[in-house]
C-alpha cells in the first residue's frame, strides 16, 4: 500500500481497490492518519490560496487602487495599501454576509443576528443535496454532470404537484416532495439504463440531458395550465401554501425545511455508502467494474440503481428550490446548482460528511458573495472564481504542494474517474 | 506489481470493444427502420393530412425584397404524402435489408424528405407566407460556425486524447479577449487575442492534465466556472461601466469573393460573409488534411490510439499532447470571437452553451472534421429552423426542434442508429513507465 501512494504518477492510473479513497479503509493505521492529514492540509492550503488570488481580484476591482497604479512606479506604497484595503473590506463583507454581521446584529433582532447564518444555510441546502447525488455517482464510478437536468425535472415535477393540486397541509408537502425526487430519479435514470444497456457514456448523455430538460421547461413555462395566467413572462403558478416546505427560524429569515431534508439526505447516503450491502456493490462496481462482474454483481442493475438515487437526490434539491426558497418556477430555477454541484462532491472528496462541510462552505461563500457585492461593489462572479479555483488546487495535490513547497503526496480527487469515454 | 498488470488488461477490454461492432445490430436495424416509419407517418398526418390544403407553398431562393430571385411554387399537401410514403418506404427497406454502407443515404434522405415537407408546410401557411431556402441556409452557416470552430478545437484534442469539455470556457475567454481587444486595438489584433485567450485555457487544460493527471471532465468542468466567473468578474469591473472604451468592438464587415460571389445562389450563400468564416473554411481543410495526410496528424493519431506504442517508436506523446491541446484551444478561442465580431458586444455567459453543442456535434460527428463539421451545419440549420419556427409557426413547440441536436447525440452515442466510437486512450492520462 505505502510503496503506491510513494509514487504519485501512478496513483490516478492505480486501480482503486490498491488505494481507497480516504474513507474506505481499514480502522485508521499510522499510514492512514498521516493521508487524511495531508489530505486535510492540502484542502486548506488550497482554500488559501484560492482566497489569496481572490483577494488579487478584488483589489483590481477596487477604483482606489486602480487610480493609485497609474503612479505605482513613481510611489508603489499607495497600490498595496489600498489593494490590501480593499481585500481586507471584501472579506469582511464576505464574512458578514455569511456567517456574523455586527451592523445588523445592533438591532437586536432575529433576522439582525440570524440573517446571514441563514443565507449560508438556505445556499447550501441544494448544494449538499447536489454534492450528494454527484458524491454518491462517484463512488460507484459514475460522473453525473446531468445535476442540471435532473434539478429542473425535480422542480417541475415538484412545483406542479405544488400549484396544481389542493390537497390537505402535511401530505401536500410530502406529495410534492416525492413527486420532485420521481422527476429527478426519472432523468437520472434515464442516463443509467442508457449506460447499463447500451454502453453510452454518462456524461455525454447527462449533458445532453441537461439542454433537453432546458428547452422542456422552457416550453411548459409558455404552456397554457403552467405558465401563470395573464402574465407574458416565463413564470409558472405560485406553488400552494400547504405545498410550501415550513420556515424553520420565523418568518423573518429564509432558511427553510430543506435543511433537515439536506441532514437526513446526507445521513441517509453516509449510511448507503458505508454501511449497507448495496453500498459495498456500488463502491465495489466503481472500483473494478470488471472484478465486480467476475465476483456475480450486476453492474447494469448497479448503474441504474446509482442513477437513480443520485437524480431523486438531484430532484430533492429542485425541490428545495421550488417548495422552499422560491414558490414558483422560473427559466433559471436551477441555479447553475448541478455544476456547483460537481465541486461541492469534489471538494467534499465524496463523502456525506465531507460534502456537508464543503456545501456549507460553497453556500457560506453564495451568501456572503451577494453581501460583498452590495457593500464593496465587488461582482459577486469572484465567488465562482474562488469556488473553480479551490476545486483546481485540490484536484491538483501536486500543485499546490509546489506552491507550498511541502513534501509529501496526496491522490488527487477523482483519479479513480480517470477513464475516457470508451471507459 | 499490482499496478503493472492493470493497464494490459484495460488494453484487452480495448480490443473487445472494437470486436462487438457487428456490421448492422439488431438494435441498429429496428431502432434506425421504426424510426423512419414512424417520421413518415408524422409526415403523412401532421403535413398531409392536416396540411394547408387551400394553399400552394411558395419558395423563394433570396429574400422578399431582392431583384431577380428565383421562386417557385408547389402544392404543399401532396408533396407531404409523397415524402411520408418514400419515407416509410425507405425505413421498410432498412428493416428487410439492412447494409451497412446504405445507412448514411437512407437516413439522410429521410430526414431530408422530412425537412421538405416541413418547409412546404411552412410557406404554405398563408397567402403572404413564403419560404426563402437562401436566407434560412446563410443564417444556418451563421449559427453553425461556432460550433465548427469548436468542433474541430474537439477533434485536435480528443485524437490526441485529451478529453475537451471546456470548449465553452474556451470560446468564453476568447470572446471576451476579442470584445477588449479589438475594442482597443481593432478587428484583427481582436481576432489574434481571442484565439490567444482560447490557447491560454487550452494551455491550463494541457498542465492540468496531462502534468498533474488531473481526471479531464472534472478539469472541464470546473474550467467552464472559472472562465464564466472571470469573464464575468472582468466584465463587471471594467466593461459594464465604460462600455465606450471597452467593450465597443467593430463588426466585422462582408467581403465577396470576386468571381465565385457571383454564383446566383452558392454566390451569396459561401463568397460573401466575413473573414472569420472564411478562416473556418480554411480551417476545416486544413485540420483534415493535417489530421490524415501528415505525419504529425499521424502521430497525434497513433497518440490518441494507443499512446505507448507511439512512445515505443519514439513520438513524444505528452508533447504531442500539449501542442495539440493548445492549438485546439485557440480554434475554439476564434470561435469565441466569432459571438463578439457578429454580435457586437460581450455580454456575461454570451457562449450560451454552445460549447456543449459543439461538443454534441464532435461526438455526433465521430471525431472527425468533416463529420464534425457536417454534424454543426446540421445543429446549425436546426437552430435556423427552430427561429422560423418561433416566428412564423407558433402551434409548433419550438422548444422541441430546439432539442433535436440533443437527442440525436444522445440516440448516436447510444448506438441506437450507429455506433460511435471515442480514440481509444480518450481521457486516459500517459504515464511513462
Amino acid at each position: 500500500m505505502s510503496e503506491q501512494t510513494a509514487d504519485p504518477a501512478a496513483e490516478p492510473q492505480a486501480s482503486p481497490p490498491a488505494s481507497p479513497p480516504a474513507d474506505d479503509a481499514p480502522p485508521p493505521s499510522g499510514w492512514f492518519a498521516r493521508l487524511w492529514a495531508s489530505s486535510l492540509l492540502v484542502t486548506v492550503l488550497a482554500f488559501v490560496t484560492a482566497m489569496l488570488i481572490g483577494g488579487v481580484l478584488i483589489a483590481i476591482a477596487d477604483p482606489k487602487t486602480q487610480a493609485a497604479s497609474h503612479y505605482f512606479f513613481q510611489y508603489p506604497w499607495d497600490t498595496i495599501t489600498y489593494g490590501l484595503q480593499a481585500a481586507w473590506n471584501g472579506y469582511v463583507a464576505l464574512f458578514e454576509g455569511a456567517i456574523f454581521n455586527p451592523n445588523t446584529a445592533s438591532d437586536g433582532t432575529l433576522a439582525g443576528y440570524l440573517g446571514p447564518i441563514s443565507e449560508t444555510l438556505t445556499n447550501a441546502t441544494p448544494l449538499i443535496l447536489g454534492g450528494l447525488s454527484v458524491g454518491l455517482a462517484f463512488r460507484a464510478g459514475l460522473f453525473n454532470i446531468g445535476g442540471q437536468g435532473q434539478v429542473i425535472m425535480g422542480a417541475i415535477f415538484a412545483g406542479f404537484v405544488g400549484f396544481h393540486y389542493d390537497l390537505p397541509p402535511g401530505l401536500h408537502l410530502l406529495a410534492g416532495i416525492l413527486a420532485g425526487m420521481v422527476g429527478g430519479a426519472l432523468w437520472g435514470g434515464v442516463a443509467g439504463v442508457l449506460k447499463a444497456k447500451t454502453g453510452a457514456h454518462e456524461v455525454i448523455t447527462t449533458i445532453m440531458l441537461n439542454y433537453i430538460a432546458l428547452y422542456f421547461l422552457a416550453y411548459l413555462l409558455s404552456v397554457k395550465g403552467f405558465q401563470r395566467a395573464g402574465s407574458g413572462q416565463a413564470i409558472s403558478y405560485p406553488v400552494h401554501g400547504s405545498a410550501q416546505l415550513p420556515s424553520l427560524l420565523g418568518g423573518s429569515v429564509r432558511v427553510h425545511g430543506g435543511l433537515i431534508l439536506a441532514v437526513l439526505a446526507a445521513v441517509a447516503i453516509g449510511w448507503l455508502i458505508d454501511r449497507s450491502t448495496l453500498g459495498f456493490r456500488l463502491r465495489a462496481v466503481g472500483a473494478n467494474q470488471f472484478a465486480s462482474r467476475t465476483a456475480g454483481m450486476s453492474v447494469e442493475n448497479s448503474y441504474i440503481t446509482v442513477m437513480l438515487i443520485a437524480g431523486a437526490l438531484c430532484g430533492l434539491a429542485g425541490v428545495s428550490q421550488i417548495l422552499g426558497t422560491n414558490s414558483s418556477i422560473t427559466g433559471d430555477i436551477d441555479a447553475g446548482i448541478g455544476f456547483d454541484a460537481i465541486t461541492v462532491a469534489l471538494l467534499g472528496r465524496a463523502n456525506a460528511k465531507g460534502i456537508v462541510a464543503a456545501g456549507l462552505l460553497f453556500g457560506a461563500l453564495h451568501a456572503g458573495g451577494t453581501q460583498m457585492q452590495s457593500a464593496t461593489g465587488t461582482p459577486i462572479d469572484l465567488v465562482q472564481v474562488i469556488q473553480s479555483l479551490i476545486v483546481l488546487f485540490i484536484a491538483a495535490p501536486m500543485l499546490v504542494r509546489a506552491i507550498w513547497r511541502i513534501k509529501g503526496t496526496t491522490a488527487g480527487v477523482g483519479g479513480q474517474l480517470a477513464k475516457g469515454w470508451n471507459g | 506489481m499490482t499496478t503493472a498488470v492493470e493497464p494490459t488488461e484495460t488494453t484487452e477490454l480495448t480490443v473487445e470493444h472494437v470486436v462487438t461492432r457487428a456490421p448492422v445490430s439488431r438494435a441498429q436495424r429496428l431502432g434506425a427502420g421504426i424510426s423512419l416509419v414512424v417520421l413518415g407517418l408524422v409526415t403523412i398526418w401532421r403535413f398531409g393530412i392536416e396540411g394547408h390544403h387551400d394553399q400552394d407553398a411558395s419558395i423563394r431562393l433570396g429574400a422578399v425584397g431582392a431583384e431577380n430571385v428565383p421562386h417557385f411554387t408547389v402544392p404543399a399537401v401532396p408533396v407531404a404524402w409523397v415524402a411520408g410514403v418514400l419515407t416509410i418506404l425507405l425505413g421498410i427497406v432498412w428493416l428487410l435489408v439492412p447494409r451497412r454502407r446504405w445507412f448514411g443515404p437512407i437516413m439522410g434522405a429521410g430526414i431530408f424528405l422530412f425537412v421538405v415537407a416541413l418547409i412546404c408546410w411552412l410557406a404554405s401557411a398563408s397567402e403572404f407566407s413564403t419560404f426563402d431556402v437562401v436566407g434560412t441556409l446563410t443564417s444556418s452557416i451563421g449559427l453553425a460556425v461556432p460550433l465548427i470552430l469548436g468542433a474541430l478545437c474537439g477533434v485536435m484534442c480528443e485524437r490526441s486524447a485529451v478529453i475537451n469539455v471546456a470548449i465553452e470556457g474556451q470560446m468564453l475567454a476568447g470572446a471576451w479577449a476579442s470584445a477588449l481587444i479589438g475594442t482597443l486595438l481593432g478587428v484583427t489584433a481582436g481576432l489574434f487575442a481571442g484565439a490567444f485567450a482560447g490557447a491560454l485555457l487550452g494551455a491550463l487544460l494541457a498542465v492540468f492534465a496531462i502534468r498533474y493527471l488531473v481526471n479531464q471532465v472534472v478539469l472541464g468542468v470546473v474550467l467552464n466556472v472559472l472562465a464564466a466567473g472571470l469573464t464575468g468578474f472582468f466584465y463587471d469591473v471594467f466593461m459594464q461601466p465604460n462600455p465606450e472604451s471597452y467593450n465597443q468592438p467593430p463588426l466585422l464587415e462582408n467581403h465577396k469573393v470576386p468571381l465565385l460571389g457571383d454564383i446566383p445562389v452558392i454566390g451569396p450563400l459561401f463568397f460573401d460573409t466575413s473573414v472569420i468564416v472564411y478562416l473556418t473554411y480554411i480551417l476545416i481543410v486544413l485540420v483534415d488534411v493535417w489530421l490524415f495526410r501528415t505525419r504529425w496528424g499521424l502521430r497525434t493519431r497513433a497518440v490518441g490510439e494507443h499512446p505507448k506504442a507511439a512512445d515505443t517508436v519514439g513520438i513524444n506523446v505528452l508533447a504531442m499532447r500539449y501542442r495539440n491541446v493548445i492549438i485546439g484551444g485557440a480554434i475554439a478561442g476564434l470561435g469565441g470571437s466569432y459571438f463578439i465580431f457578429a454580435v457586437g458586444q460581450f455580454q456575461k455567459n454570451i457562449t450560451s452553451g454552445q460549447g456543449f453543442i459543439a461538443l454534441a456535434a464532435l461526438i455526433f460527428g465521430r471525431w472527425s472534421p468533416r463529420g464534425a463539421t457536417a454534424a454543426a451545419l446540421l445543429f446549425g440549420f436546426a437552430s435556423a429552423m427552430q427561429l422560423n419556427l418561433s416566428i412564423n409557426a407558433p402551434s409548433i413547440p419550438s422548444a422541441f426542434v430546439a432539442m433535436l441536436p440533443y437527442i440525436a447525440t444522445i440516440v448516436a452515442v447510444a448506438g441506437l442508429v450507429g455506433k460511435v466510437r471515442a480514440p481509444a486512450a480518450d481521457g486516459e492520462p500517459y504515464v511513462k513507465e
